[in-house]
Formats: structure tokens, sequence, C-alpha cells
């Protein structure tokens, strides 16, 4: 007779509304005409996240007390179910943002169904809560994400950015395997909780373990020097696919990164949070510097995203509570104006039929008034400017850091601010400050699109950005409690 | 009556929101926000009569919570001299954009809109009594005016916008560093309830962040490109309006919170105001055009004024705040007439100029009507100011005001060269003899301006008498009498009669230990507040 666990099928809800979304969407490929293969499978997808969003929401209302289940293998409790409604946001608004985008009619289920499927594996990661399923949720979600990067193969370099991100992500997960071994090895345990204290804390074999759980996560965040793969896969990848990367992915590393730093390794925290603090920095300092000479803006906000890794990584170095409730509360702000940014990149791309830079860009926000708008507030809110949550999120990581004593993690990270205000006010600079005489867009016959859905998603992005600003205490008041999961 | 302070920063950004998005032709968008800037000036005066200035201290206050868990709040209200310098505000604000409507501008929504928000930020900058809500309105300056001068401004205007905005960003997310450390210390981002801080490395980061914003020598270098390459409106906002947030800042924060780094720092500080006096009075008398004269005029304006502050006593800070309602209606008027005469040759070479006052009476009335109030003529506001501000900082050591009242000398020399390279010698090659005089509407903007300047000149003590609690040093000794010797106190708050025990020792204590200030916190309302810590001045105990 097998020992079969108790299985709490509420808390795994939101995985099985989201793997349940990506079965259907999967036999719209086989079984639905070709006309209606689209809508639907959008559709269902759409209401997966909907659904997992919702379940989420249950789930952190009735997870006051969070505990392991399926025999310890998955958290329930609010900091899983918090991430789980910012990742189910994120992917609803990418399907939104998808849905206008060329593809060839015989893939787009299967788009539907990855996306859904990578949402599900996000979302089980999120709550591991011992090294096996840490790594079954990450191999899960990250090879839907290779797949992804590379399902147009009409574009130039959609495949070049599969290849790559699977090399090097394969890589990562690699080392993340590695290290979870060790720490097993020196400890016997795989649950987080209980490897914390099982074995010495100047262990060499767990402190080699845990850095190489860290290198593995650090992939996965694109933190630096990490990120060898990010720009490239940033910018080859179908736009809506990168949007939903650059959020969702970010969110569900650092936020596992997080959990398990404080839980599986306390006893380590004199190491681990030196650690995190230089890979912050470096993140920082790579990211910034090498945005400066971009003029691809994909592969410029790609190396935002690095820095914003850099960014992140600050209140999860800060290892207190303010920090864990600046870390969750600077995701939401962060994935929203992620999101839209690339969206608005979508947009203009769609637009032109060639990759958006800099150069390009000149004059769109005089043309597109709402999408210049919406790519103005996403800078600033990028740069940690007032009124948006970015500036919010940025004051609490810092406060953290303070908190902590690190007044010196706070000076490089408003130094980084000040740097990475010059290609964020580039890109603005390029959409109302150039004349629009320089630009020679590609014919593609007709007006553009009346995008309605990504309108909607980048509408939807900016409530959230400029919202997060004024609503922070009940925000934060979420992130609170949800940080009150783990043991800080 | 706390929500009248809200109207007057929530109307002009509901208002820049409306003109952007109303659904009237282009042509009426101008007309709605200046209508809509007349409307702030109302509000203001319905704030100055319901300000008590009998009282003194925090008025027209209200509070509502932001996030509590760092006990961060929106919370807004009045000092005397925010007063006087919101008042400022609404003035030039409505005069740039009236000036504006008449000089016609591109893409009026925008334009328009941002005019409205940057007048938002500013009146809350003015307003904001805690710390991280003053650092947003701080911030949210920064973005309309990032694009008044990179889309309005002329041929290198890409270029100056690019350095306005490292210089000022540099200085202000230092400053984000200071916000963070000085809250988190003091346990609350409340101007109010906070106390005093010692450290040196946290009043640094403000103090470089209203240096840059002020300018302050070195930290100019942004200036002359920013005041030239604007639309002239935008100049007279950015030198007669945005350097007083700096002012503001110096006196709200860095010398309110930080009584013994400004002790320590006093020296250092007044050298770099002195050097900016002298150093952008000479660069104003070699200036080759209109605009460079006024740009490094407020350099030097903005160095006397730094001097008054840190005087740090009465005189020095009345002194301060009526120059710098004086400098700023007089940069103000002195840009927009700039413009006017620009937009007559299509040029501010002085070198092309002349003979401008034949056929131009009202021109002519204006420039050296302010030309003649900025070089401090006795009887004029400027001349009281700088008194003020001279017989402040003489307190600290004659040479100040030996320097300070040479570079004053200065002050006439370039604005009189200014006035006549305009107005006088022979009708210079850019000057059309056809050209007109200023229209009605250019006066109906200008003259208000003049006529204000004029109004202060009869009654400097309007603003003098009326900034801080009535007579801070002199309430203070009397409230105290065991307390003797000379005080330098801000009083921004009345003392609760329930500390006066508390005070009186303290004092005593720090007579007799030889310390040279103290602080005392004390329970108000059975909240917990911080009375502003007492200084004395050096060499007085």
């Amino acid at each position: 007779m097998i020992h079969r666990p108790s299985v709490d099928w509420f808390a795994l809800a939101p995985v099985f509304a989201l793997l349940g979304a990506s079965g259907v969407a999967l036999l719209a490929a086989v079984l639905m005409p070709v006309r209606t293969r689209k809508p639907f499978a959008a559709s269902v997808t759409a209401l997966g996240y909907v659904g997992a969003g919702v379940a989420a929401g249950l789930l952190y209302w009735k997870s006051a007390d969070g505990h392991p289940v399926v025999s310890d293998a998955f958290m329930r409790d609010r900091w899983t179910a918090l991430a789980t409604i910012v990742i189910a946001g994120t992917g609803f608004l990418a399907v939104l943002v998808s849905y206008a985008q060329r593809a060839r009619a015989e893939h787009v289920a299967e788009y539907y169904a990855l996306l859904a499927a990578a949402g599900s594996g996000m979302a089980f990661f999120v709550g591991a809560a011992n090294l096996m399923t840490l790594f079954l949720a990450l191999e899960w979600f990250s090879i839907c994400l290779y797949i992804l990067c590379a399902i147009d193969i009409d574009l130039e370099g959609s495949l070049e950015a599969g290849l790559k991100y699977l090399i090097v992500g394969a890589f990562g997960s690699a080392v993340l395997l590695f290290g979870s071994a060790l720490v097993y090895g020196a400890t016997n345990e795989l649950a987080f909780d209980r490897i914390a204290g099982a074995a010495d804390s100047g262990d060499v074999l767990l402190v080699v373990g845990l850095a190489m759980i860290l290198a593995g996560l650090a992939f996965k965040a694109s933190a630096a020097p990490f990120h060898m793969w990010t720009p490239d896969a940033y910018e080859g990848a179908p736009t809506p696919v990168t949007a939903f990367m650059a959020a969702a992915t970010k969110t569900a590393a650092l936020v596992v990164t997080l959990r398990i730093l404080t839980t599986a390794f306390p006893d380590q925290s004199d190491l681990w949070t030196v650690a995190v603090a230089a890979i912050a920095c470096v993140s920082l300092a790579v990211g910034n510097l090498a945005a400066l000479v971009q003029r691809n803006v994909k592969r410029l906000l790609a190396y935002s995203s690095v820095s914003h890794a850099g960014f992140m990584l600050i209140p999860i170095a800060a290892n207190n509570a303010l920090g864990a409730r600046a870390l969750l509360f600077y995701l939401i702000p962060y994935s929203a104006m992620s999101l839209g940014a690339f969206a608005v990149v979508a947009a203009r791309e769609r637009e032109l039929g060639a990759p958006v830079t800099l150069d390009n860009l000149a004059g769109f926000g005089w043309e597109r008034p709402f999408l210049g708008v919406s790519m103005w507030v996403f800078m600033l809110g990028f740069a940690g400017l007032p009124l948006t949550g970015g500036f919010v999120g940025k004051f609490y990581a810092f406060s953290a850091a303070y908190d902590r004593g690190w007044t010196w993690l706070v000076v490089v990270g408003v130094v980084a601010t000040a740097v990475s205000l010059y290609y964020y006010l580039g890109v603005i600079r390029a959409m109302y400050l150039s004349a629009p005489a320089e630009l020679r867009p590609v014919s593609v016959g007709g007006s553009p699109p009346r995008e309605v859905l990504l309108g909607a998603a980048v509408l939807g992005c900016l409530a959230v950005t400029v919202g997060s600003f004024f609503a922070v205490q009940p925000l934060i008041d979420l992130a609170k409690d949800a940080a009150k999961s783990l043991p800080l | 009556m706390g929500w009248l302070t809200t109207v007057l920063i929530v109307l002009p950004l509901a208002g820049g929101l409306a003109v952007w998005l109303a659904p009237v032709r282009r042509t009426w968008i101008g007309p709605l926000a200046f209508l809509i800037s007349l409307v702030e000036i109302g509000f203001w005066v319905d704030a100055l009569d319901d300000f008590d200035f009998g009282q003194g201290g925090l008025q027209l206050e209200q509070r509502h919570e932001w996030f509590s868990d760092l006990n961060v709040s929106y919370h807004v209200g009045f000092y005397g001299f925010s007063l006087w310098l919101t008042g400022l505000a609404v003035v030039v604000m409505a005069a740039a954009i009236g000036y504006a409507v008449i000089a016609g501008r591109e893409r009026p929504r925008a334009y328009y809109g941002l005019m409205l928000v940057l007048t938002g930020a500013v009146v809350g900058v003015f307003t904001a009594q805690d710390l991280l809500a003053w650092y947003v309105f701080w911030e949210a300056m920064l973005i309309p005016l990032y694009v008044l001068v990179g889309v309005w401004g002329g041929a290198g205007r890409v270029g100056a916008t690019l350095k306005f905005v490292i210089y000022t960003m540099a200085g202000s997310l230092l400053m984000l560093a200071s916000v963070i450390a000085f809250g988190l210390s003091q346990g609350t981002f409340d101007l109010v309830d906070s106390g005093s801080s010692a450290s040196t490395w946290v009043f640094l980061g403000f103090v470089v962040a209203f240096a840059v914003k002020a300018p302050l020598f070195p930290f100019h270098g942004w200036l002359p490109d920013a005041y030239r390459e604007s639309s002239p409106e935008v100049s007279a906002v950015l030198s007669g309006l945005i350097s007083k947030t700096a002012v503001y800042g110096f006196l709200r924060i860095a010398i309110a919170k930080f009584p013994e780094p400004v002790d320590d720092f006093r020296v250092p500080i007044l050298v770099l105001a002195t050097i900016g006096l002298v150093y952008g009075s000479l660069l104003a008398f070699r200036a080759p055009d209109f605009r460079g004269v006024v740009a490094y005029s407020s350099l030097a304006q903005m160095g006397l004024i730094t001097l008054g502050l840190f005087a740090a006593n009465d005189l020095g800070f009345n002194g301060a705040v009526l120059q710098s309602v004086n400098h700023g209606l007089v940069s103000a008027a002195l840009f927009l007439t700039a413009g006017a005469v620009e937009r007559r040759t299509a040029t501010g070479e002085l070198k092309l100029l002349g003979g401008m006052a034949r056929g131009r009476p009202a021109l002519a009335t204006l420039l050296l009507a302010t030309g003649v109030i900025a070089l401090a003529v006795p009887l004029s506001s400027a001349f009281v100011g700088e008194f003020a501000i001279l017989a402040g900082v003489f307190q600290q050591g004659w040479l100040w005001a030996v320097i300070g009242a040479a570079a004053i000398v200065l002050a006439a020399m370039y604005m009189l060269r200014l006035i006549s390279a305009v107005l006088h010698q022979d009708v210079g090659p850019a000057v059309d003899p056809r050209s007109p005089d200023l229209t009605g509407a250019e006066l109906g903007v200008l003259a208000p301006l003049v006529l204000l300047l004029v109004g202060l000149s009869i009654w400097p003590a309007l603003i003098t008498d009326r900034s801080f609690a009535p007579r801070p040093s002199q309430a203070v000794e009397t409230q105290f009498e065991s307390f003797r010797g000379s005080v330098s106190y801000l009083a921004l708050r009345e003392l609760p009669a329930a500390c006066r025990a508390q005070v009186e020792a303290q004092a005593a204590r720090a007579q007799a230990t030889g310390d040279s200030s103290f602080g005392v916190d004390c329970l108000l309302d059975g909240r917990r507040t911080s009375v502003s810590t007492f200084t004395f001045t050096k060499g007085s105990k």
C-alpha cells in the first residue's frame, strides 16, 4: 500500500486553475477550427488567470496562519497567496497585450496554453516549501518560457532568444539543483524549515550549497552577474512574452529567494545578506551603466530590469520585516510598470513593423497621446519619481536598508537611481523632444490598428502604477500580513 | 479651514488635468488656464484673510494618514513666511501663464496643463509639513519643468534640459537618502512632530539639494543654459519661483531641524554665498544678453538671500523672506520684459539692442521701475530686504556685511548697464523703429508685478513683521526670564506653556555647562511634540 498524502486542493487551486486553462487551450489547438482558436484559447487563458487570482485572493483571506500542506511540500500562507495574485494579474494583462500580436495561426492556441502553464508553474514555485518542489516548479515554468521565447519563428531573433535562454537557463537550473544536492547532503533534509538548524552554521557543504542556490535563483531574477541571457532573450522574444517574463519571472524568483533564505538559512544570514547586497550592487552598476548606451528600447528595458533586480535585492539583503514588506510592495508597481512599458513597445512595434529604437520612437508621444503619457508614467515610475508606486517602492526598499544600518547601501541605490534617470528620461526625450521628421517608418499599410485590449492592459498598468502611490496603506497592510508568514 | 490649503494644491493639479482633457477649442485652452490661475490667486487671498498673524505658528492645517507604519502623512499648513512665498508662487505663475497666452504656445493643452501642475507642486512644496510629502512635491516640480524647458525651449533646449535635470536630480536623490535617514531616526516624517538632528551627513544631503536648486556657487552650472534656452515665462518661473523653494527648504528643514550642523557649517556656507553674490554680480555685468544679465543677477541675489538665512537671526530671516518675494517679482518681471523685447527684436543681444525707450514709454517705464527697485535704491522694497539681510549678517561678523554691501554696488552697475543698453544709447541694429510699445495685454501681465513691488516698497513691514511668530527672540526672552543672552530661535511654533519649566531648566543647564544649544521634548495634547532646538549665538554666552 502506497502512502498517499492528504492534499489540500484549495491551497493548490490557483495552480490547477491555470493548469486546467492550459489543458483546455491545448485541446482547442486540436479540436477547434482555425478561425476560433485564438479567441477561444485567449479567453480560456484569461479566465484561468482570473480564476487563479480569485482563488489566491480567497487563499489570502483564509490563510492567516501559514502552514505547509501536501506532505510539507507546498506552503499555504499569505506570502504565497499575495505573490500568486501579482503573478495572476500580470498574466491576465499579458493575455490582453498578446491578443493582437501577429502570430502564425497554427501555433496560436499553443501560445496561450504555454502562457497559462508558465503562470501555473510560477504559482507553484512561489509556494515551494522544499528543495524538490522548488526545482520541479522552476523547471516547469522555465521550459514554458523557453518555448514561448522561441515560438514566433517568423520573428528575427526569436529562435536565437529561445536558444540562448534555454542554454543559460538550463545552466542556472543545474546550478540550483547542484546546490540543492549539496544542502541535502549536509543536512539530510529537503524541507526549508528543517534545513535550518540541521547542520553547523559554518558547514562548508551547506554554505557552498546555499551559494549555488542563490546563484540559481539570481539567474531567474536576472541579477548581475547572472544576467547574460536577459538582454538577448528580452530583445528576441515576442514583446508580450518579454512583458510577461520581465514582470512575472522576477516576481516569482525574488519572492522565493527571500523565503528560502530566511526560512532555510537563518543561521547563515551574516553570509547571505552580504552576498545579496553584493549582487544588488553589481546588478545596479551593470544594469544602469549598460542601459545608458542602449538604442534598442527592449534592450534598454532589459538592462533596466537587471538594475531593478538590484533595487529589489536591497530589501532582501536587509533581512528584516520592513524589507519583506518592501519587496512585496515594490513588486506590485514594478510588475505593472514593466508590463505596461513593454505593452507600449509592442504597440509601437506593430505600428512600425520594425524593432523599436530610441530613434523611431520620435514623436510617438504626440501621435498617440494615451500611450505616450502612459509610457511617460512608467518611465518615471522606473526612475522612482513621485506620483508613481515606484517612488514608494524605492522609498521602502531604502528604508529597509537604512533600518538594518546599511546606509551605504542606501547611498548606492540613490546614486544608481540618479544614473538610471538619464536613460529613462532618454525615452521620454525620444518620445516628446525629438522631431518626428527624423523618423522613417516602415510602411505596413493602413493606419495603426485600434488595439482596444492592449489599451485596456496599459490602462490597467497605469492605474496600478499611479494607484499604488496613493493607496499605499492598504497595499502595505497586505504586504505586511503576507510578510508575517516568514520567520523574520 | 485646512481645506483651503488643500484646495490651493489640488485646484491647479485638477486644472492641469482639465485643460489637458477639456473638450474646448484650442484657442480657449490658454485663457481657461489663466482663469484657473486667477481663481488660485483668489483662494490665496482667502487664505491670507483667514490667517491669524497675531497668533503665528502653523495654521490652516490639514492632516491625513498616508502610510502609518513609517508615520508618513499628508500634512499641509501655512506658516507666515510660507504664506508669502505661496503668494509669490500664485502671482508669478498667473503672470507666466498670462504671458504665454499673449505670446502663444504650440500644443497648448500640454503646455498649460504642465504649467498648472507645476503651480500645484510649488504650492505643495511651500505648504507640506511632512518630510516625505514635501519631497514628493519637490520632485514633482521637476517633471513638468523637464518638459517645459525641453519641448518649448530655444535651439539649445535639449542640452539645457539635460544639464538642469542631471544637476537637480543628483542633488535631490542624495536628499532622498537624507529624508529617509532623518525620518526613520526620528520615528516620524512629520516636520512638526519631529525633533532636531545633529547629523552632519544628513544635513549636507539637504543642503546640497537646496544649493543646486537655488543655485548657490559652485552648483550653478545649469543656470545660464536653462535660463537662456527656456521660453521667457518658464525662465521667469525658474528664477522667480523655483529658486525660492530652495529658500524655503533652507528655512524649514536645514535651519529648523539641524541647529548644530548649521552652526558648524555657517562659515563655509556664508563664504559660498558671498562668492556667489560677488561672482554672480560680476558675471551679470559682463553678460552679453538681456537674459544673461537677469540670470546671473539671480545667482547673486540667491547668494544674498542665503547670507540672510545663515545669519540665523530675526533680521536675517525676515530680510531673506522679504528679499525672496522681491527677487521673485523682479526676476519674473525682468524675464517677461526680456521676452517682450525678444518678440520685437528677435534677439536678446545687448549689442544689437538700444534706443528702445523712444516711442515706447510703457516699456521704458516698466523696465526702469523694475530695474531701479532691483538695484535697491533707498525706499524700494529691495533696499529694505537687503538692509535687513546685511544688518543680520553683520551680527555674524562685519566682513560679511562689508562684502555684501560692496556687491550691492555691483548690482547698480549691471542693472543700469542693462537699462541703458536696452532703452537708451543709439537705436540698435535689431530694433525696428516701427515695432510697437508694450500692448495692453502685456501691460496687464507686467504692470501688476511692478505695482506689487511698489506696494511692498511702501509697506515692507507687511512681510517682515508677519513672516514668523511675533518677534521670535523677544518671545523667548520674555517667556523665560531666567534665560538671558542672545538667542537665535526660529519660532515655527508657539511654545506650549507646559514646556516652560523644562525649557528654563535646560537653558540654565546649557548656560552652566557652556553648551551652545539645547533641545526640549514635551507632551502636548497627549502627543509627543518636540519644541525646536534653541541655539545660543556664538560669543554671546
